[in-house]
């Protein structure tokens, strides 16, 4: 286990690496490295300057490892806008948009999974095929165009939420928390779901095929010839067999849901990192874009590690063999 | 309804019919079957896939699924109809009195539940005992099945097991309750022909100690021939012929039965080639009008396509009984 | 439990009239999909025909007039003129003539990008299959690569680089794309190239290229296909979010999803029209390709087949 457990950090390292490789080539092949991290309102003897203080001029295998080494010690440059560290910028941002992405996960899997064990139970009930009408509707909505209308509907029309913004914070542990208080949770509320309305189709879906899989399969009927009883067939034997993929799946889909919070974010006016990379890039704020690029790339190899090893832990077929 | 009767049988079949709702019409899978069978007695269902011996087998333990469900007929056990009974009553049932054994035993058990969940659960669901009991209960049931350290076995996972390891586990799970039936829908035929015949043994051993009623379900008559006390044989949904094992094995009317005889390889006929009934079973949604078998029947006459016979005793031995209107021995 | 129902002997009859006749009887079975199938044809058609079923061309500034911005839906034109059914927006374009227009735009950039990243894709992944174990090990380990990425990331990755336009977010979706089509066809092939046909060309002689392309890749195009139906919608919705974030179409050439976007900041006074007929349109075309899709997906499933 723990052999195979080095190999898969091994591999997620390798696939850091091959981003820093990539972003590097980003910087330094297409266009023209100085603008990119130097900004442009400088003057000429500033630019020299500053070119010969960032190595500009050194070879190119010596600035990349020069990138490197100051990755990894965290220094990825400083924003020309914030004129800050660009990393501790975005990870200044990040817990906001951590909140924001974990907070629809949860809907969706509190919404989708039940409603999909119901639908993949039941697939000949009307409800059911209602629901899976919606699903398909709940994947072809385009998610920016659903913020708008629910700002238009609850914001404008009903004024039941706020259309904008965070709402008050809770510190803990150094961080700002807005689901700990009432105003915050408000200013979560449609963002939130906005962000979730997608992951609620896939989940609803992906359990309902799960569920027909796994229904039909033979310890089911022996698992009720033994006299069970049906709610026991049904958590003990249904849901455990159907919910070990669907982890893996809502694992990787934290990654997507971060993501795609750039979208919801930007509408919302949520202080995300999110928003932060949107605005850099709209104004050439390009150290914050490299930032967000490799912080996002740790996080996704990282979170993707975890969610192997989950699946490792919780199917027993998948653990066995490995050991063995 | 429920209808109590003081018969001596522990199960009796009455004109059962199952069917199944397909886009195509209503599969009727099992039509008008009827059997009966006494405590500690062994029936052996035979026929070939799809001929609804399996099906008979579910309906019995009441486990037909929609778009499937028993259309009519009783199945009455100790005198109780279970096509009657309410869920919860069936479920005590089952599991307890009536179980179940399966064919594949790789699917049976959940790949991912260890061992002694699978087996407490089922002790569980019909005695209040506390865990270790029910621990206890589930490795005395696989030493009774001749598996060694069985506690080393209820720690594992099934797929940790080899084939006729997972059947035992299957077995001794049925065994748990000490049932009255136990049906075992082909239990042995994805195994390998070495552990058949072991378990094929052990299965009788236990059923001579414990006066358990069994119901034995195969397409392979060299197995049953052994094994039970009666025998049915059903094709195309319908049982063709019925009757004491060396009556209908040795004296086989339905040329069905014949063909399946005669297609055994057997020492006898070394050399020869193996004797094969010609033509495939019919698709349940094409069914011919009259006797199911009359297409590949070699003496089929004008009667046989239009009407359907009855299953009849014969004259001189009223235990075996027919379904055909040409009944005799071989050709 | 299994029920076989065995076949009685059949005849072979011509295998193209028959697969694609099925398909089609097995399409056209489910009602949503075949509405979804009208639906989408009369979408297609109309972003084919604007240019004659537009009442103005609203890229062109001359036709616009910003006198008559942000009428209402059904409102007259301050000349009297025209109506504008569906309201106008922000600059005073006729939605309706935008939204046909913005249509064309959607509709290309994703019917385009698809099949541009499906032919690439496709050989990539023929080539991974015929390729040997190595080359197929690489391109597999660049393609998972790729598909663990979520693609708003890659986007805007791609597009902060290398600046917006359309033809850049076309070039985006490309870049995206083609690793779906590259594992779905890779995985064809290498089922089809077990078939017993794929033996008997070999041993008449055929080369490896013409086996591929003559006889493996017909048999990939049903998976290939559902791939291509959902892509487009993809694509369609991440051209639409571009836009709507600014980095997609030029301000002066609208598509739907930059329509949406200018019409945001107007909801708040209530003239909900701008972005919200714009966004129907979006939807109803979305929805109608993913029903085909999903339909499609079903018909060629082989477990599902009877």
């Amino acid at each position: 286990m723990t052999g195979w457990l080095l190999g898969r950090i091994g591999q997620a390292m390798l696939v850091v690496v091959a981003m820093t490789l990539i972003v590097f080539m980003g910087l330094h092949v297409i266009g023209n490295p100085a603008d990119i991290l130097i900004g442009e309102d400088l003057n000429q003897q500033e630019r020299l300057a500053a070119i010969a203080r960032l190595g500009l001029d050194q070879p190119l295998w010596q600035q990349y490892i020069t990138f490197v080494e100051g990755a990894a010690r965290g220094n990825l440059g400083k924003s020309f806008v914030y004129q800050e560290d660009a990393l501790r910028l975005i990870l200044q941002k990040l817990p906001a948009t951590l909140e924001l992405a974990v907070s629809a996960l949860m809907m969706a899997v509190l919404v989708g999974v039940p409603l999909g064990l119901y639908a993949g139970m039941k697939p000949e009930h009307i409800f059911s095929k209602a629901l899976m009408a919606a699903s398909i509707a709940g994947f072809s909505l385009p998610a920016f165009w659903v913020a708008l209308m629910l700002i238009m509907v609850f914001s404008v029309q009903l004024g039941w939420l706020p259309a904008s913004g965070r709402g008050d914070t809770v510190t803990v542990w150094g961080i700002p928390w807005s689901w700990l208080t009432l105003d915050g949770l408000h200013h979560l509320l449609m963002p939130a779901f906005n962000l979730a309305l997608f992951k609620i189709s896939l989940v609803m879906r992906l359990t309902r095929a799960g569920v027909r899989e796994v229904l039909p399969q033979d310890f089911v009927k022996f698992a009720r010839a033994k006299g069970l009883s049906p709610q026991r067939v049904m958590w003990a034997h249904v849901m455990r067999n159907t919910l070990i993929p669907l982890v893996t799946v809502l694992g990787l889909e934290l990654g997507s849901t971060i993501a795609y919070a750039v979208v919801t974010e930007s509408i919302f006016a949520w202080p995300g990192a999110g928003r932060l990379i949107l605005d850099s890039i709209n104004s050439l704020d390009r150290p914050v874009v490299v930032a967000y690029l490799m912080v996002v790339v740790v996080l996704f190899v990282t979170i993707n590690l975890v969610v192997d090893v989950l699946y490792h832990l919780l199917d027993p077929r998948v653990r066995l063999e490995t050991t063995e | 309804m429920t209808v109590f009767s003081h018969e001596p049988y522990l199960l009796e079949v009455r004109d059962l019919c199952t069917g199944f709702d397909t886009r195509e019409g209503e599969l009727r899978a099992v039509e008008g079957v009827s059997l009966t069978l006494g405590r500690g007695k062994v029936l052996g269902i035979v026929g070939e896939s799809g001929s609804g011996k399996s099906v008979t087998g579910f309906s019995i333990m009441g486990l037909i699924d929609p778009p499937g469900r028993i259309t009519s007929g009783q199945v009455l056990f100790k005198g109780l109809d279970l096509t009657q009974l309410p869920p919860p009553a069936l479920r005590a049932l089952r599991g307890d009195r009536i179980t179940m054994i399966f064919q594949d035993p790789s699917g049976t058990l959940n790949p991912v539940l260890r061992v002694d969940v699978q087996m407490t659960e089922a002790v569980h669901a019909h005695r209040k005992v506390s865990k270790e009991q029910a621990r206890k209960l589930a490795s005395d049931a696989l030493s009774l099945m001749g598996i060694s350290s069985p506690d080393e076995r209820l720690r594992a996972y099934p797929h940790q097991l080899s084939g006729g390891m997972r059947q035992r586990v299957a077995i001794a799970i049925a065994m748990l309750h000490g049932p009255d039936l136990i049906i075992a829908d082909e239990p042995t035929t994805a195994l390998d022909v070495s552990i058949q015949a072991q378990i094929l043994s052990e299965v009788q051993k236990l059923v001579h100690e414990r006066g358990t009623s069994l119901i034995w379900i195969s397409h392979d008559l060299s197995v049953v021939a052994g094994l039970a006390d009666d025998i049915a044989v059903m094709y195309a949904g319908r049982i063709v012929e019925y009757g004491p094992v060396d009556d209908v094995l040795d004296r086989p009317q339905h040329p069905y039965t014949q063909g399946l005889i005669g297609s055994l390889p057997s020492a006898n006929r070394r050399g020869q080639r193996l004797r094969q009934i010609p033509g495939m079973a019919p698709s349940f949604l094409k069914m011919p009008s009259g006797c199911a078998f009359a297409p590949r029947c070699g003496r089929a006459q004008a009667t046989c396509s239009e009407q359907m016979p009855q299953l009849a005793p014969l004259c001189d031995q009223p235990s075996h009984s027919v379904r055909c209107f040409y009944p005799g021995a071989a050709a | 439990m299994s029920i076989k129902t065995e076949q009685t002997s059949k005849t072979a009859p011509s295998r193209e009239h028959t697969i694609w006749w099925r398909v089609g009887q097995d399409f056209l079975a489910s009602r949503p999909a075949s509405v979804a199938l009208g639906v989408l044809a009369l979408i297609v058609l109309a972003a084919l025909l604007a240019p004659w079923i537009a009442i103005q061309n609203p890229y062109d500034l001359m036709q616009i007039d910003v006198l008559d911005a942000r009428l209402r839906p059904g409102s007259l034109s301050s000349e009297g003129s025209r109506t504008y059914w569906l309201g106008t927006d922000g600059q005073g374009r006729d939605l309706y003539s935008a939204i046909v227009y913005g249509l064309r735009i959607s509709m290309a950039v994703g019917i385009g990008s698809a099949v541009i990243a499906g032919v690439i894709g496709t050989l990539v992944g023929l080539l991974a299959a015929y390729a040997g174990a190595s080359v197929d090990a690489a391109l597999m380990r660049l393609v998972d690569l790729l598909l663990s990425f979520p693609t708003i990331l890659m986007a805007l990755m791609i597009l902060a680089w290398m600046g917006k336009g359309v033809g850049n977010v076309v070039l985006t979706l490309v870049l995206i794309e083609w690793s779906y089509y590259a594992r779905t066809a890779r995985g064809q092939a290498l089922v089809e190239a077990r078939r017993d046909y794929v033996e008997a060309a070999r041993g008449q002689g055929l080369s490896s290229w013409r086996i591929a392309v003559g006889h493996v890749l017909p048999n990939c195009l049903p998976p290939l296909m559902v791939i291509a139906a959902l892509q487009v919608a993809r694509a369609i919705t991440l051209e639409a979010t571009l836009s709507f974030l600014g980095l997609g179409v030029p301000i002066t050439e609208p598509s739907l999803g930059l329509l949406i976007s200018n019409g945001y900041q107007y909801m708040l006074s209530n003239e909900y029209w701008i972005s919200f007929f714009p966004g129907i349109a979006l939807l109803a075309t979305i929805m109608a390709i993913n029903l085909v899709g999903d339909q499609l997906r079903d018909v060629f499933n082989p477990r599902l087949q009877r």
